[in-house]
């Protein structure tokens, strides 16, 4: 049914119909919201036998998963930021496990200096724990990717998480087309565990593995992942023969046939790109997008087909390695190095700088007639970095960046539209 | 595509008063998207929340810049932020206020706005009278739609009676009807 | 005292004689029913008491479980010695997954268990000093304010030993490890720090929480069948010499529990809702230096020549222990 519903609640009503039996959670902002709505329903007895724990760390949320998802029991949480990587410890264990526990992850920038706005920084610092990552664009998708993701996790017995823009999606009112929850349990089978803890048949689960022997076990999880792109991709079709609309697969193609231009993004940005794509084209220019809807594992192979014939990408990414530059644009340079065309990064939208559709069509123009420097920071305020090297010249004590930068840029004022 | 974005206080439903105009709009047909200008969640506050109306599907997640209409929940506001930052030509300002725009010195900014496009509410004192207690969201919801026609009354009515179902939402009908009768739109 | 006390001692050394005792007075680890959860063939050092202790709770949380038991288990020495793949020493359902979040997995098991309406399957939590007092320590607490149905063991042989004997929040005074080591002008481990985590679990006010010692097997089997048969949180703390970081003779591990717990370092006892309801008195008690001389890491305390002020600092703490648990009663002997 369409409703006009917040992401949060959204996500909640339909991560209930898949009939979650475990969820330990943490608060944290923007995932609140989501935490809050799922203790409700459970409370209200919505979902069944379900048990909501209220934990005392995100760590101790994901081991309670652990725990219930070795036991047998479909399991469930979500976080965002320090929260994800105050969980690392157990994410790379769940990964390396294959316990197949759903999270959302509710993207949002991580400190120093503290920032609760959405960017990439969590979940980008959590792409090799052995989860699928997959990214929504908008709350259907973030909806439906949550009913597809228990499916997937639980078919390849493989961690997944559900990526959506902290506050941007979590937090925004969009018409929401809800399944019933006879639609859910048809699309989602029974949790049919590949291993159990069970006292009839004990088995250990966890033990040490050797150097004789690790190599073999990494290389299975790096082979079920490279399977799991066959598994995405025919999740999202089988989910489209039911629901009748396309949400996630590997990746999604905007106006890329013949394009020149090939802009890279994952999440809701991709929004506001294909816009700017609209409004580009009706200039004249050659431009398409490309959606990253699995992060994790990399489409590779899909990503180089839909390239191939274009001379320049422009991957517009809310992360930064610090010290190189772009993480996405690494991946999307693995996947076309055989390719005569020109990879460009665009770190945007870090700490929920805002990515107005007037810049992507800057930096589109921009990055046709001239290149980009490698790599270039979407709408950076040249002059307030500029003072502060000054700054650091004269004296050593200069003073705190997370406190100078603000000041340079002006005094306190709620930034509209910001 | 119809901008709107609200000005007001944490705590006093900022974001209830975008979600209701996105209900309403999705009531009457429409496309519509509403978020918050998301920040630590502090009572008293400057907040600001930003709706969407469209008759096509909404792809972008900007922040709107230029807004067709702002509204302010608290007039002590026009003192501390740039309200009125990127407000088309043709847009719409809604206050809510015992006190003229003479009195609230932004006759000039309003002048050069089209005739009656700037109006003040008293949408406090009507809510007093009604609830008791001065949320004001849904008589600016109903401001606006009487001010700009651009939401149906009867959507307005259904928005604000599933968010606040049962008495609470029979007392905001009455500071419907009563935003209603005031002379604007 | 979970168990009757059976007054029948042999000769110099208290150990009860199991064989002299009526089958239903013998321990479950004497007798062929019992299930051998934690198997032979495990790689436990000579002498190890987390060994000794985890073999009689397991079988005895196994037998009082009706052998419908899943236990999960902290990194450590008891994890390891009883693995690596593809080996196991664990007759029993048994989970590992990280150093500091065995009673959250636990937690987990459980709630899984209460979903699933699967009442018959009880679910124990174990891991050592380290796991528990130091980096487990939130988890635990976590666990034990929501009165999770978990049953979590700890086998404290005070030290990080798995990775080399260093120091934990459990090491006592004075004693050396290698990242407190017996040099300078403060020799070992600080005085007057530390934790004492059943007091904790105490002031959580869980149904249950007891400690127990390979120094007095009967009653720590007694312990862990009382503790099954309850619901919610229940800790239970079990004292376990380790000849390797503790620097004692492997063949008098229980020598040196025994003198533990007789000298009041380590007070037997056992409470409910937060009130202590019962202690084990002391039998016979001897002075702290019977306990520190047969072990190397205390070795610096008698060199030192502050000895005399350093051994009176760790007998005050035996004095307090003795005091507040009433562990000395009318009738018992002083030992030297």
């Amino acid at each position: 049914m369409k409703q006009q519903i917040e992401g949060s609640q959204a996500v909640a009503t339909v991560v209930a119909f898949c009939r979650p039996e475990v969820m330990a959670c943490y608060p944290i902002s923007p995932q609140t919201h989501i935490v809050e709505t799922l203790s409700q329903k459970v409370k209200a007895g919505e979902v069944g036998t379900c048990q909501f724990l209220n934990v005392e760390s995100e760590f101790a949320a994901l081991s309670v998963l652990i725990g219930a998802s070795a036991m047998g029991a479909r399991a469930y949480t979500a976080t965002t930021s320090q929260g994800l990587l105050f969980m690392a410890e157990a994410v790379y264990n769940a990964g390396g496990l294959g316990l197949p526990i759903v999270m959302t992850i509710a993207n949002r920038a991580v400190g120093a200096p503290i920032n609760i706005w959405n960017d990439h920084s969590d979940s980008m610092a959590m792409r090799d724990a052995g989860w699928i990552q997959l990214f929504a664009e908008n709350n259907q998708e973030a909806v439906d990717l949550h009913i597809q993701a228990f499916r997937l996790a639980e078919e390849l017995s493989c961690p997944v998480m559900v990526c959506m823009d902290g506050y941007i999606l979590t937090h925004a009112f969009e018409l929401v087309d809800l399944p019933t929850q006879e639609q859910v349990d048809d699309y989602l089978p029974p949790f049919e565990p590949v291993q159990v803890l069970d006292p009839l048949n004990p088995i250990s689960i966890g033990a040490m593995v050797g150097p004789d022997a690790f190599m073999e076990v990494r290389y299975l999880a790096h082979d079920k992942h490279i399977r799991a792109l066959e598994a995405i991709s025919r999740t999202s079709e089988a989910f489209h023969e039911q629901f009748g609309r396309m949400s996630g697969g590997l990746l999604e193609s905007y106006h890329t046939e013949g394009a020149e231009t090939i802009i890279v993004a994952l999440g809701s940005v991709n929004g506001t790109i294909k816009d700017a794509i609209d409004e580009l084209r009706l200039a004249g220019l050659s431009v398409g997008s490309i959606k990253i809807s699995s992060y994790r594992p990399f489409p590779t192979h899909a990503f180089h087909e839909v390239v191939k014939d274009a001379k320049r990408i422009l991957v517009i990414e809310k992360d930064l390695a610090v010290g190189k530059g772009g993480i996405v644009s690494s991946d999307v340079r693995m996947a076309v190095q055989n390719l005569p065309l020109v990879v460009m990064t665009v770190i945007a939208g870090l700490g929920g700088r805002a990515i107005p559709k007037s810049s992507i069509v800057r930096i589109v123009r921009e990055a046709c007639l001239e290149g980009l420097e490698e790599p270039h920071f979407l709408d950076l305020n040249w002059n307030a970095v500029n003072d502060e090297f000054v700054r650091q010249q004269k004296k050593r004590r200069s003073g705190l960046i997370p406190k100078n930068i603000p000041g340079d840029v002006g005094p306190f004022k709620l930034k509209v539209g910001q | 595509m119809f901008q709107i974005r609200i000005h007001g206080r944490g705590g006093q439903g900022v974001v209830t008063a975008a979600e209701l105009f996105s209900v309403a709009a999705f009531f009457d047909g429409k496309y519509a998207q509403a978020f918050p200008s998301f920040g630590s969640e502090r009572m008293g506050a400057p907040v600001t929340a930003f709706c969407r109306i469209s008759n096509a599907k909404i792809r972008s997640h900007e922040p709107v810049s230029h807004p067709n209409v702002v509204i302010i929940q608290d007039s002590t506001l026009l003192l501390h932020v740039d309200v009125f930052s990127g407000l088309s030509q043709n847009g719409y300002v809604l206050i809510n206020s015992t006190r003229t725009l003479e009195a609230l010195q932004v006759e000039e900014f309003c002048s050069t706005l089209p005739e009656g496009h700037c109006r003040v509410i008293p949408v406090s004192e009507i809510a007093m009278q009604h609830l008791g207690q001065p949320f004001v969201n849904t008589g600016l919801v109903a401001g606006f739609a009487k001010l700009t026609g651009s939401l149906s009354k009867l959507s307005v009515e259904k928005a604000i009676q599933q968010k606040f179902p049962g008495h609470l939402g029979n007392l905001n009908a009455k500071i419907v009807a009563k935003v209603y009768e005031q002379n604007i739109g | 005292m979970a168990h009757q006390p059976i007054k029948f001692y042999q000769t110099g050394t208290f150990t009860i004689g199991n064989r002299l005792l009526d089958k239903s007075e013998q321990t479950l680890q004497s007798q062929v029913e019992r299930t051998n959860s934690l198997n032979s063939g495990h790689r436990a050092c000579q002498g190890c008491g987390e060994a000794l202790g985890a073999r009689y709770a397991i079988d005895a949380a196994m037998r009082a479980s009706n052998n419908q038991l899943v236990a999960v288990n902290a990194t450590g020495c008891l994890e390891v010695f009883s693995s690596p793949y593809p080996e196991s020493a664990w007759q029993i359902p048994w989970m590992h997954s990280l150093f500091g979040n065995a009673p959250a997995v636990a937690s987990g098991v459980a709630a899984a268990l209460r979903a699933k309406g699967e009442k018959g399957v009880k679910v124990i939590a174990q891991g050592g000093d380290g796991a528990t007092v130091d980096i487990g320590f939130g988890c635990l607490s976590g666990m034990f304010e929501r009165n999770d149905d978990v049953l979590y063991i700890c086998y404290d042989n005070e030290a990080y030993m798995n990775t080399g004997v260093q120091r934990s929040g459990a090491t006592p005074p004075k004693a050396w490890t290698n990242t407190t080591q017996a040099v300078g002008t403060h020799p070992g481990n600080p005085v007057g720090i530390g934790k004492n985590v059943p007091r904790i679990a105490m002031a959580h006010g869980i149904p249950y929480v007891a400690t127990a010692s390979v120094a007095d097997l009967h009653d720590l089997e007694a312990k862990v069948a009382k503790a099954m048969g309850l619901h919610g949180a229940r800790y239970i703390h079990i004292h376990v010499p380790c000849p390797l970081g503790w620097k004692s003779d492997p063949a008098l591990t229980l020598k040196v529990a025994r003198l533990a717990v007789e000298s009041g370092l380590f007070p037997l006892f056992e409470a409910e809702y937060g009130e202590v309801t019962d202690c084990t008195p002391i039998r016979r008690q001897v002075p702290v230096e019977r306990y520190l001389e047969l072990q190397g890491r205390f070795k610096h305390v008698f060199a030192d020549p502050l000895a005399r002020e350093a051994i009176a600092e760790i007998q005050a703490i035996a004095d307090t222990n003795i005091k507040r648990y009433g562990l000395v009663r009318k009738g018992v002997t002083n030992g030297t």
